[in-house]
């Protein structure tokens, strides 16, 4: 671990300019899965703790039509298409029924949906950790100490276009201004004509198809494994524990924040440590907001 | 001879932005009934949220028996003694009302209710006494979530007597209640004022109730202290019928 | 319940544990399992179902008394001490005398169930400012922690895992000895709870879980029930894990750690039941555990995903699990009393403005 520290900040500082790239690429898909969590959870008060799954799923959908050689950006479109539409079936027989319920119950019930899910994929596409090659050119600086595959940017880049797309929708479109609407107050919605249980329903496949491009850039940049879900459920649950649910610079910013801690942590102390990572951020995120709580005498809720 | 068992002193709360309490300074005597009025939204809650602990206060010093309890949580004050009784009554919901009176005994350091203590025996027995006294007795057996709001209201009353307290905060005691039995209701504010000795500070909109009940009254207006004095003072205080009447 | 009911039930229960290993022999092993699970419902369900705090993580304190047993077990009589005998990876095998072996594993049970509990008396420090789906992911949060640096330390056999010592005695001793384990464990922690529901401790938890603003705001002291009732859990865990690692032979990070398995069965197991009720997680735990043995075989890879659809229809379409759906239907049954009269008919009557 010394040893890394010192390659690190000694003898060849260059790196970190590699790792922070590292950081801030795979900090952009948390930091989209993440808004996406924020979204359900303002507007329907249901935590996903299938978040993470979903990313995956869009990952694995991404992996198999490449491999049939359908262009990346048709692919991208494919995915979200159909999570879009799995996220609104999911919500018709499941999501719909515990809409009004105590809290624990959209947690276990989606803790179930993960179990489900990663079984399902666990069967289909086996226990091997995955990634597509894209076969791009790969860029170099720093004689050779930094490398950017061009299929990292392209995946930024990507990340970039969605997040604008999303908050122009948002803030413009009639849907969009519908969802902020019954997210502040669902009985005045319903009262000036708004038909709440539609806006539910499009919202989580919305949040379902922002995972699954989420997982598109995934398997590009990095690799997937049908048990990786919870762990991007974890990390999403503390950025947005961090960052509070309105706050989308928040989102962002705590979003690139966890990848590059991840980065860091992984070459610092090497890679049995890669779990570990964003597991200890929930929990410091979550000491760290009952501290702050405890100063106006509340709980975390 | 003025013996205060609350103290109040320049107390100033504010919300983002909105100065719910500025500057109250008020005393709660020992043994009486005070009354707290003021039109909707002048911070008669906010107040009692800050003399019970529920929140920091930003300025000013709240002492309670002599200690200054400012820097408090809502537990530890109410271990000293001090309850309060919330405005959309909150009770046990899903247990019955013998059991939401039992587990409302004082857990105060000098209680001798022990945690492990049984259900049975004398606690079993004192709750159901005191239930009667609020006339819950036929229903002590319900589940309080099924009572109506009114018996629910009773209920938390009668929660509060059981804790022993020195002094009680009722906020809206008489709001929802069925205008025949009001009377009952200020009755029985009364007798656990004068029989048990609590001390008692009452926010309230019905001016019959008060002006009947408490031998002082403070007036809030717009988060300031507006004027304060006996009923009668008050009832014929000019600035206290604008306050109601409108004029901010 | 009624008391000619309870009878029935300790008896029939008594009758399947005492007689069970006897009658069925080569199922020992697995109703040994089930008292187990009796146990990991009945101990999550004081601070799910009875307090109202959804723990996912209470498997953490399973698998610290896993290997604190482990390392008590060992280190005991085996001279070279801890460190040597995990960096051997297996290779050696200690010899140890019956009474070195008994005498290391009573020990090491002890030892798992305190350090599991002062470790809870620890997480409450920290956990308890967190209320409802905050508590339950962090919970969560502790447990994969927990597995994750267990694989690191090399002390504790990294991620090769640890060999437990050989039992002293052959198969069927060793399947009725974890047998009597598991089932008088079980039956300790039933009526530790049962008698502890029946004090001012089950009042007060039950305060907390129905409103605990209302709680805190009437003097109750709730930090002290959470540290208990997180304690007691913690402790019976700790223990029932010592005994599981024994049982299994060898442990690691998966044995230990079950968190998608036997982490969630609890809670599964306390659902299917009855949260809050006292005989709601024995009942969901044992038609949990039948289900699942008989069914097992024949679902092979599918198991995970009909244990999933469980969860998701018990949740979503039976919330109230089995003692609540009892209790709806037949309340007088279970000592509730209803209102005669129906209490919205009295409301206009009793109370209330108009």
């Amino acid at each position: 671990m010394l040893d890394n520290l010192q390659l690190l900040f000694v003898w060849a500082p260059v790196i970190n300019i590699q790792i922070i790239l590292e950081g801030i690429f795979v900090g952009a898909v948390f930091a989209l899965s993440a808004y996406g969590l924020a979204l359900v959870w303002g507007v329907m008060n249901i935590k996903n703790l299938a978040q993470g799954d979903f990313v995956i799923m869009g990952g694995y959908m991404a992996l198999a039509l490449t491999s049939a050689n359908v262009h990346l950006a048709l692919t991208m479109a494919i995915v979200i298409v159909t999570m879009f539409i799995y996220g609104w079936v999911v919500y018709v027989v499941m999501i719909r029924r515990i809409i009004d319920q105590d809290m624990f119950v959209s947690l276990l019930a989606t803790f179930g949906l993960s179990l489900l899910m990663q079984q399902v994929m666990n069967l289909i596409f086996g226990p091997e950790v995955q990634t597509i090659d894209m076969e791009l050119p790969v860029y170099e600086a720093f004689d050779g100490m930094v490398t950017i595959p061009s299929s990292k940017i392209i995946s930024l880049i990507m990340a970039a276009i969605i997040a604008v797309t999303v908050i122009l929708f948002m803030k413009k479109s009639r849907t969009g201004q519908a969802i902020r609407a019954t997210a502040q107050d669902a009985r005045a919605a319903r009262v000036l004509g708004i038909d709440t249980d539609r806006v539910y329903a499009f919202t989580f496949a919305f949040n379902a198809a922002l995972c699954g491009a989420a997982g598109v850039l995934v398997s590009i940049i990095w690799v997937i494994q049908p048990f990786y879900g919870i762990t991007y459920s974890v990390r999403t649950f503390a950025i947005v524990t961090a960052a509070g649910l309105g706050n989308l610079p928040g989102v962002i910013s705590a979003g690139f924040g966890i990848g590059l801690f991840e980065k860091y942590t992984g070459m610092i102390m090497g890679t049995a440590y890669e779990v570990a990572a964003p597991v200890s951020i929930l929990l410091l995120v979550l000491i760290w907001r009952q501290i702050s709580m405890r100063r106006n005498r509340q709980v975390v809720k | 001879m003025s013996d205060p068992i609350i103290e109040v002193k320049n107390v100033s709360k504010s919300y983002g932005g909105v100065k719910a309490n500025v500057d109250i300074t008020m005393k709660v005597e020992r043994g009486s009934i005070t009354g707290i009025i003021g039109p909707n939204g002048c911070g008669k809650t906010t107040l009692f949220n800050s003399i019970v602990g529920y929140h920091p206060i930003d300025t000013g010093s709240i002492s309670f028996d002599g200690d200054e309890i400012s820097k408090l949580r809502v537990g530890d004050i109410a271990r000293l003694g001090m309850l309060r009784t919330f405005q959309q009554t909150r009770i046990y919901n899903k247990m019955d009302c013998v059991d939401n009176m039992q587990i409302s005994v004082s857990h105060r350091p000098d209680s001798k209710v022990s945690v492990f203590a049984s259900r049975k025996g004398e606690i079993r027995e004192r709750a159901e006494h005191l239930l009667e006294f609020v006339g819950l007795y036929s229903k002590r057996n319900l589940i309080s979530g099924d009572l109506s709001f009114g018996q629910q209201k009773l209920l938390e009353l009668a929660m509060a007597l059981m804790n022993e307290p020195k002094a009680l905060l009722l906020d809206e005691p008489t709001a929802g209640i069925n205008p025949t039995l009001i009377n009952g209701l200020i009755d029985r504010l009364r007798r656990a004022n004068e029989e048990l000795g609590i001390t008692l500070c009452v926010i309230e909109h019905n001016m019959r109730v008060i002006m009947n009940l408490a031998s002082h009254i403070y007036c809030l207006s717009n988060g300031q202290m507006l004027a304060e004095g006996k009923p009668s003072e008050l009832q014929n205080d000019q600035r206290v019928i604008d306050a109601y009447l409108g004029g901010h | 319940m009624i008391k000619s009911n309870n009878l029935i039930t300790y008896g029939a229960l008594g009758v399947l544990g005492i007689f069970g290993p006897i009658l069925f022999p080569d199922y020992t092993l697995s109703i040994a399992y089930l008292w187990m699970m009796v146990l990991m419902a009945s101990t999550w369900d004081t601070l799910g179902g009875q307090m109202g705090y959804n723990s996912l993580g209470n498997i953490t304190f399973f698998g610290v008394g896993m290997y604190v047993s482990a390392i008590v077990q060992i280190s005991i009589f085996y001279e070279g001490g801890m460190g040597e005998y995990t960096s051997a990876m297996g290779s050696i095998k200690p010899e140890f005398t019956d009474n070195e072996y008994f005498l290391g594993l009573y020990l090491g049970i002890i030892c798992a169930g305190l350090v599991a509990l002062i470790l809870s008396i620890i997480f409450s420090s920290f956990m308890f400012g967190l209320r409802g789906p905050y508590f339950a992911i962090g919970s969560l949060g502790l447990a994969i922690a927990a597995a994750e640096i267990t694989i690191t330390v090399d002390y504790v056999g990294g991620a090769s895992g640890i060999s437990m010592p050989l039992f002293p005695g052959d198969i069927e001793f060793r399947s009725t000895f974890f047998y009597i384990l598991c089932f008088l464990f079980a039956v300790a922690a039933h009526f530790l709870l049962r008698w502890l529901y029946s004090t001012q401790f089950g009042l007060a938890i039950n305060a907390i879980r129905d409103d605990e603003d209302k709680a805190e705001a009437m003097g109750i002291p709730t930090l002290i029930y959470k540290r208990i009732g997180w304690g007691i859990a913690a402790f019976f865990m700790g223990c029932i894990g010592a005994v599981a690692g024994n049982m299994a032979g060898f442990i690691d990070k998966e044995v230990a750690y079950p968190i998608p398995t036997f982490g969630i069965f609890m809670v599964a197991m306390v659902l299917l039941g009855g949260k809050g009720t006292l005989w709601g997680p024995v009942l969901g735990a044992i038609l949990f555990h039948v289900v699942k043995e008989t069914t097992w075989t024949y679902l092979l890879n599918l198991q995970w995903i009909a244990l999933g659809l469980i969860l998701i229809i018990n949740i979503v379409y039976f919330q109230q699990g089995i003692m609540g759906w009892l209790q709806d239907k037949f309340p007088e049954r279970f000592g509730i009393v209803v209102d005669p009269s129906g209490t919205q008919a009295d409301a206009k009557s009793e109370g209330d403005a108009k």
